[in-house]
């Protein structure tokens, strides 16, 4: 038996040894056996409807197609700031990816974005761009890294439902705070829902805070030459803090959730749990594809700013970017890719007009509003080719299409935006979480620690 | 060399091959680019840099560790509180039952089966903050107000623990009901016949009898709880207000929370002192009890 035992046990361990050896292979390959180059690309938000990955699976056929060369496999993909630096630090971050505008510098200068420039002047629209949309992926000494992709400008999202059942005219979005704040105790009094609800974790506390600091006329940093100040603490945003304590201990129209990030405030508000929150102003195509709202219900006005030339509408965008360590050929399919799925239909019609009709036959969105991130008038003909595909309620988001024209547009702050949106989050939460909540002293408090944050850059 | 093959030697070799290989590449690997990392700067993209002790300074002169040790002990002691005694009763009740002790332990057990992050999602709507919420309609039905559970620095903890408690009871109710089944029955028998009622049973049979499985897991207790990260991650990301951030979510926060690129150096230095604290805290606690112990 012992003599049976021991070789049979030894080649147990040698096969589970060669097991192992042949489980650790190489990175991902940069060519597929048939010679084409691989990239993988960012497609839709994880739990988007069928129809949409359909729609998308279909464009990558269509790019395929016109590109025998390269094979496209596709990943989901959420921009959040935890999530994405994991991918960052583990090498796992498809050759194709977005991020937010407020990152682009801070990558550029780390070193984590592959410099694209010459497949990007091979486009030959480069210099459409606007100047400043496109120095948000550029480096210092003006190569580029990242392309704008889209731009949105915060606008107040309402339920056109809850305000009819409120005995508010849903064609009637409120003008003033003043208003958003008697309308929310009207809501929430006569719904039961909540009347207002504002984001507050992962970041987007912060981001929010800075929102409606801009609308009423504050600013978070200021730049002198080659220093950024922290101005946290500045009479906008104790303003912007003292509505918010107003409306959820005095009028108590702010629900009781107060720890809301950006998937879940969507998703209660298509639910019909929430009258108006502040968000993108293309968050519709969200709403729709992953938390199938009822378009009757949707409605975007445009978002109020308070009298004063300082006030502003806070406006963001997204980024594509390739990966650093992808090879230059890899390279070249990537920054092809970007143009065929997302600018290439800003400036060609027939690229313009093939997006809209692929994604309008799945029944997804087209047409939200968008802010240019080339000139207006590129915009507006891209508007005019897809106009015959628009599917989403263009005339329930009239106040904020007719209304952003007029908007002083402000960027987001410059430096370290998404770091100093954590320390806001602490802010926006200690307000709505406890009604003794000291503003003067939160806000001391994280005007120090944003400095600290930018001292550290 | 050929007598060490005859007598053995290759095929212990190979035996223990695996195990080292696996320990190595998944552990002590691991630790040490850890242990490495805590005195670099690094984005893991870009090459690291020395800094020394500079990590650890980060860490100690962060207002935010104060509070995340002070959380941390909160939720440590809050679960130690109703935690620990709760699968302890639950354990000697069931063992005295007859009749369906299966199903009692099943249903003991079952929150352990229920995978953590969709125990969380359910608790998170049983933590609904408005009235018609499930627990607040349950606290409504005897004349309580609505609580704001995870939505106020007050009562958020709290929340977190019950959870916590109720996903992790039957393990260690589990492991109670072994241990009981070990105590020989004459003790009991030599009990009854001094009139002992159940409760000096208890006292003075079965827990002498349990002190060295209620010692081990005491200390588990205190090691998980101090490594609490699951729920205030889930239920609140260490909200409302740094509320329920604990140490274990601050070194998360330090590795991922900067969507720029993380400082990972900050976060394996306080991963460090952590490991160390508990370490010491282990030795200490075994040479305390060593006395009490059965072994």
């Amino acid at each position: 038996m012992r003599s049976i035992r021991k070789p049979a046990a030894a080649v147990a361990a040698a096969l589970v040894l060669a097991g192992m050896t042949a489980c650790s292979g190489g990175g991902e390959p940069t060519t597929t056996p048939e010679g084409k180059t691989a990239i993988t690309v960012v497609s839709l938000k994880p739990g988007s409807e069928q129809a949409a990955f359909d729609a998308f699976e279909e464009q990558v056929r269509q790019f395929e197609a016109a590109n025998p060369t390269i094979d496209v496999t596709t990943q989901e993909y959420e921009w959040t700031g935890p999530t994405f630096t994991a991918q960052l630090a583990g090498g796992t971050l498809p050759t194709v990816f977005t991020v937010p505008f407020t990152d682009g510098a801070g990558l550029v200068e780390r070193g984590q974005l592959a410099d694209i420039t010459e497949h990007v002047q091979a486009l030959g629209y480069v210099d459409k761009f606007n100047e400043a949309v496109l120095a948000t992926g550029k480096s210092a000494d003006g190569r580029i890294f990242a392309l704008p992709t889209e731009a949105y400008g915060v606008g107040l999202q309402y339920n056109r439902t809850l305000f009819q059942q409120a005995g508010l005219d849903p064609d009637e979005p409120p003008t003033t705070w003043d208003e958003v704040r008697s309308y929310a105790e009207q809501i929430a009094e006569r719904t039961g829902q909540a009347g207002y609800a504002e984001m507050t974790q992962d970041n987007t506390g912060g981001w929010m805070l800075t929102t409606l600091t801009y609308a009423l006329g504050g600013r978070m940093q200021s730049v002198t030459g080659d220093q950024v100040q922290a101005t946290v603490d500045n009479p906008g945003a104790k303003a912007a803090l003292q509505r918010l304590k107003q409306m959820r201990w005095e009028d108590g129209s702010m629900g009781a959730n107060v720890l809301y990030d950006w998937s879940t405030i969507n998703q209660d508000f298509a639910a019909g749990k929430i009258g108006m929150y502040m968000g993108g102003s293309d968050v519709y195509t969200s709403l729709k594809q992953q938390n199938g709202i009822d378009p009757d219900d949707y409605g975007l006005a445009v978002l109020p700013l308070a009298p004063g030339a300082d006030s502003g509408l806070l406006g963001g965008g997204t980024l594509a970017a390739v990966n650093v360590k992808a090879s230059p050929e890899q390279q070249a399919a990537a920054t092809k890719w970007i143009d065929f799925y997302y600018l290439g239909k800003f400036v060609r019609q027939d690229a313009a007009v093939q997006d809209a009709k692929t994604l309008a036959e799945s029944d997804q969105p087209v047409g939200v509003p968008k802010l240019p991130i080339f000139d207006e008038a590129t915009l507006t003909q891209y508007n005019e080719w897809i106009e015959p595909y628009v599917n989403v309620p263009l005339g329930q988001m009239s106040s904020f299409t007719e209304g952003i024209h007029g908007q002083h547009l402000a960027g987001e702050p410059p430096a370290q935006a998404q770091e100093m949106y954590a320390v806001l989050d602490t802010v926006v939460q200690a307000v709505l979480s406890d009604p003794n909540a000291d503003i003067d002293a939160l806000l001391a408090q994280a005007d120090a620690d944003v400095q600290t944050v930018l001292d550290r850059g | 060399m050929l007598t060490w093959i005859r007598r053995g030697g290759l095929s212990t070799l190979l035996f223990l091959l695996p195990l080292v290989v696996v320990f190595g590449v998944f552990s002590w690997w691991p630790i040490v680019r850890a242990a490495v990392m805590s005195v670099q700067q690094t984005n893991l993209v870009t090459a690291p840099v020395f800094v020394g002790w500079e990590n650890f300074e980060t860490v100690f002169t962060d207002p935010l560790l104060g509070t995340a040790v002070r959380n941390t002990a909160f939720f440590a002691l809050i679960a130690l509180v109703f935690g620990y005694p709760i699968p302890l009763v639950a354990a000697v009740l069931m063992s005295e039952v007859r009749r369906w002790r299966g199903l009692y332990s099943a249903v003991a057990y079952l929150p352990v089966v229920v995978p953590p992050v969709v125990a969380v999602l359910m608790w998170k709507v049983f933590y609904d903050p408005r009235p018609e919420g499930l627990f607040n309609t349950v606290l409504g039905w005897v004349g309580i107000a609505p609580q704001s559970w995870l939505q106020s620095a007050d009562t958020a903890m709290g929340s977190l623990v019950l959870e916590a408690t109720w996903a992790a009871a039957g393990g260690t109710v589990i492991i109670y009901l072994a241990a009981l089944v070990a105590v020989p029955p004459e003790l009991y028998d030599a009990a009854e016949v001094d009139g002992a009622s159940i409760w000096r049973k208890v006292w003075h049979v079965t827990l002498p009898q349990l002190r060295g499985v209620l010692l081990v897991t005491l200390i588990l207790q205190i090691i998980g709880t101090s490594q609490v990260f699951l729920e205030p991650f889930l239920f609140t990301g260490g909200g409302p207000a740094n509320s329920t951030i604990t140490v274990l979510l601050l070194i998360y926060d330090y590795a991922f929370s900067s969507s720029l690129g993380g400082d990972y150096g900050a976060a394996t230095a306080l991963s460090l002192v952590l490991a160390v604290f508990l370490a010491l805290l282990s030795a200490l606690y075994f040479r305390l009890t060593r006395s009490w112990s059965t072994s």
